[in-house]
């Protein structure tokens, strides 16, 4: 780390005067991250300045049509999809998780393939997803395009998220607590869920707040399951248009552009606290590791 | 009773654990089942070397689409590499506390924006730069655009693996670079980068992966044509944008081509995870 106080500054110019080759490299490295952080702040002020004037009351009727291409049904949509992907996917990501950390041998040949499929999972592309989920929930087992079809999709999608920082956050606690609870007669079912879960909530929990981000973000695994029907859903066998998949409906249609300013926003305000919450967690997580 | 909950539950948990395996394995077989006839009629030559790609006529070439592909990651990543590393660099080894404690969180924003976000942003910003200023005969919309991108896309992927691969090179290879002279710079770049290298490698390929699985955001900036692209500047389509433009209305053999599309992605996938798997169990030894 370097510092910044005025005589070390001092010295690192008559470093960088005798030898040229360290200002250099320090500029490439500054350089680098100004970049990167000036895009960043380009992006999200350009799209707020364009956006923020034309968030008006109509944006947020609960009927959509083509005066007031409102957001809101999609808006609502994309809680119903975060809530059915979670309900999916956090259950089966954490009970395989347990078993991986919990109950799994070493060497277990099971444990192998779990690791190796769910790495798989993490990188296979999202239009991958969504194919596939149009031949199997849509067509093969009759979903139709809904929001049923478009979760499930989803909840394979963000399976090996839940999975590994779950995994983590169980082998983060401490052993000494499962022989604590194993030594006054606890089962290990019991030790699972009443000493080594609770524990773990927080690094759990971080794991959600990023699925529900991708879930958030997600667009082209939707498009071919969940369908892009711009109203709220009655039932999980409507099609349903959550907020990127509505926000790329308008930009294709081309003729809402202030109207897909103002979608954008709605979609980066989400998308930023749901950073921001996932900051916080992971704050208040390292906080722990360090007390103890 | 209490021993056959237990033992329920045990199986239970091990249900759970091979949902994933099923998932893999259903995914493999419903596009192999339907992509793998399809190439085979098609001919697997014609299909990944054939150059045309017009549906209406039964012509299915996606060298065009391979090659596409090929070309806006290669763009992503000579953008996206060196500002990646580089400000991983900064990250790790320059950056004052209190200055991390903002860039971290915005490097997570960054990867946590979603693709149409940046797809839109490219479409509003990038093309009309790149129409007005370069040129082409893609108007704005190309390999070009695609790549710069791509490429401030896939920067937080490179940016936090290699962070993390540069912050586990042990302390005494930077130490032992100071004490033999070399500047605070030197020290970093010649003795702690080369030692991360294979972390940095490992970001690097998964930010490959990450580009060319992009959908949403190159299919609203590349223009989408089907044709070999002639200069950076003319429109191209990838593997991806090209599933998604047709997949809605095609049928028949059309569609099975579509699928058998994205089986060729799914192996290109598959080739990159297993050397990103093998560079980081190298990096981790």
């Amino acid at each position: 780390m370097i510092s910044f106080k005025l005589s070390d500054i001092r010295r690192r110019m008559k470093e960088f005067k005798r030898d040229p080759v360290s200002l250099i490299l320090f500029s490439v490295v500054v350089l680098a991250a100004v970049i990167t952080v000036t895009a960043l702040i380009f992006i999200i002020a350009y799209i707020l300045i364009k956006g923020i004037p034309y968030i008006k009351l109509d944006l947020f009727s609960l009927e959509y049509n083509t005066d007031n291409v409102s957001l809101l049904p999609a808006l609502i949509n994309t809680l119903f999809m975060i809530f059915l992907s979670l309900l999916f996917s956090v259950p089966i990501g954490i009970g395989a998780a347990i078993y991986l950390t919990e109950y799994a041998k070493r060497g277990n040949k099971i444990v192998g393939a779990v690791r190796v499929t769910a790495e798989t999972l993490s990188g296979i592309p999202s239009i991958v997803y969504g194919l596939f989920g149009s031949l199997f929930f849509v067509k093969f087992l009759g979903f139709g395009l809904s929001l049923l079809s478009g979760s499930l999709t989803l909840a394979i999608m963000i399976l090996p998220l839940i999975m590994r920082t779950t995994e983590e956050a169980l082998i983060a606690v401490p052993d000494s607590y499962r022989e604590g609870s194993f030594g006054l007669g606890a089962g290990r079912l019991r030790t699972v869920f009443k000493v080594v879960l609770p524990t773990a909530v927080p690094g759990i929990l971080s794991g959600i707040i990023l699925g529900i981000g991708r879930v958030v973000g997600e667009s082209a695994a939707l498009i071919y399951t969940a369908g892009t029907v711009p109203s709220i859903v009655k039932s999980v066998f409507n099609s349903s248009r959550t907020l990127a998949v509505h926000m790329y409906a308008l930009s294709d249609e081309g003729i809402y552009l202030n109207q897909t300013y103002a979608t954008a926003v709605v979609l980066l305000v989400f998308v930023i606290i749901i950073n921001a919450i996932s900051e916080l967690l992971a704050r208040k997580l390292g906080g722990k590791a360090q007390n103890g | 009773m209490k021993n056959l909950k237990e033992i329920i539950m045990k199986f239970v948990f091990l249900l759970t654990a091979c949902v994933s395996i099923a998932a893999v394995v259903l995914i493999c077989l419903f596009l192999f089942t339907s992509g793998i006839p399809a190439i085979a009629e098609i001919g697997p030559l014609k299909f990944l070397f054939g150059t045309t790609w017009k549906p209406a006529n039964n012509l299915y070439g996606i060298f065009p689409m391979i090659v596409g592909s090929i070309y806006v990651t290669a763009g992503a990543l000579i953008l996206g590499v060196p500002i990646g590393i580089l400000c991983a660099v900064f990250m790790a080894k320059f950056c004052p506390k209190p200055l991390y404690a903002v860039i971290k969180p915005a490097v997570n924003l960054m990867a946590g924006i979603p693709s149409v976000v940046y797809g839109f942003f490219g479409l509003v910003v990038l093309v009309p730069f790149v129409r007005e200023n370069i040129g082409g005969s893609g108007r704005g919309m190309g390999v070009l655009t695609a790549s710069v991108l791509l490429g401030l896309m896939i920067l937080p992927t490179i940016i936090s693996v290699s962070e993390a691969s540069i912050r586990a090179v042990p302390q005494s290879y930077y130490e032992g670079g100071l004490a033999l002279g070399a500047s605070h710079e030197r020290s970093v770049f010649f003795t702690v980068l080369p030692a991360a290298k294979s972390g940095i490698f490992a970001g690097v390929v998964l930010g490959i992966g990450r580009a060319i699985g992009e959908t949403m955001a190159v299919l609203m900036v590349a223009g989408n044509q089907p044709m070999l692209p002639e200069s950076i500047t003319s429109g191209v389509r990838t593997l991806t944008t090209n599933i998604v433009l047709e997949m809605g209305y095609a049928t028949d053999m059309h569609r099975e081509a579509l699928i058998a599309t994205a089986v060729v992605l799914f192996v290109f996938i598959l080739i990159i995870n297993l050397s990103f798997s093998m560079m980081k169990r190298r990096s981790s030894k």
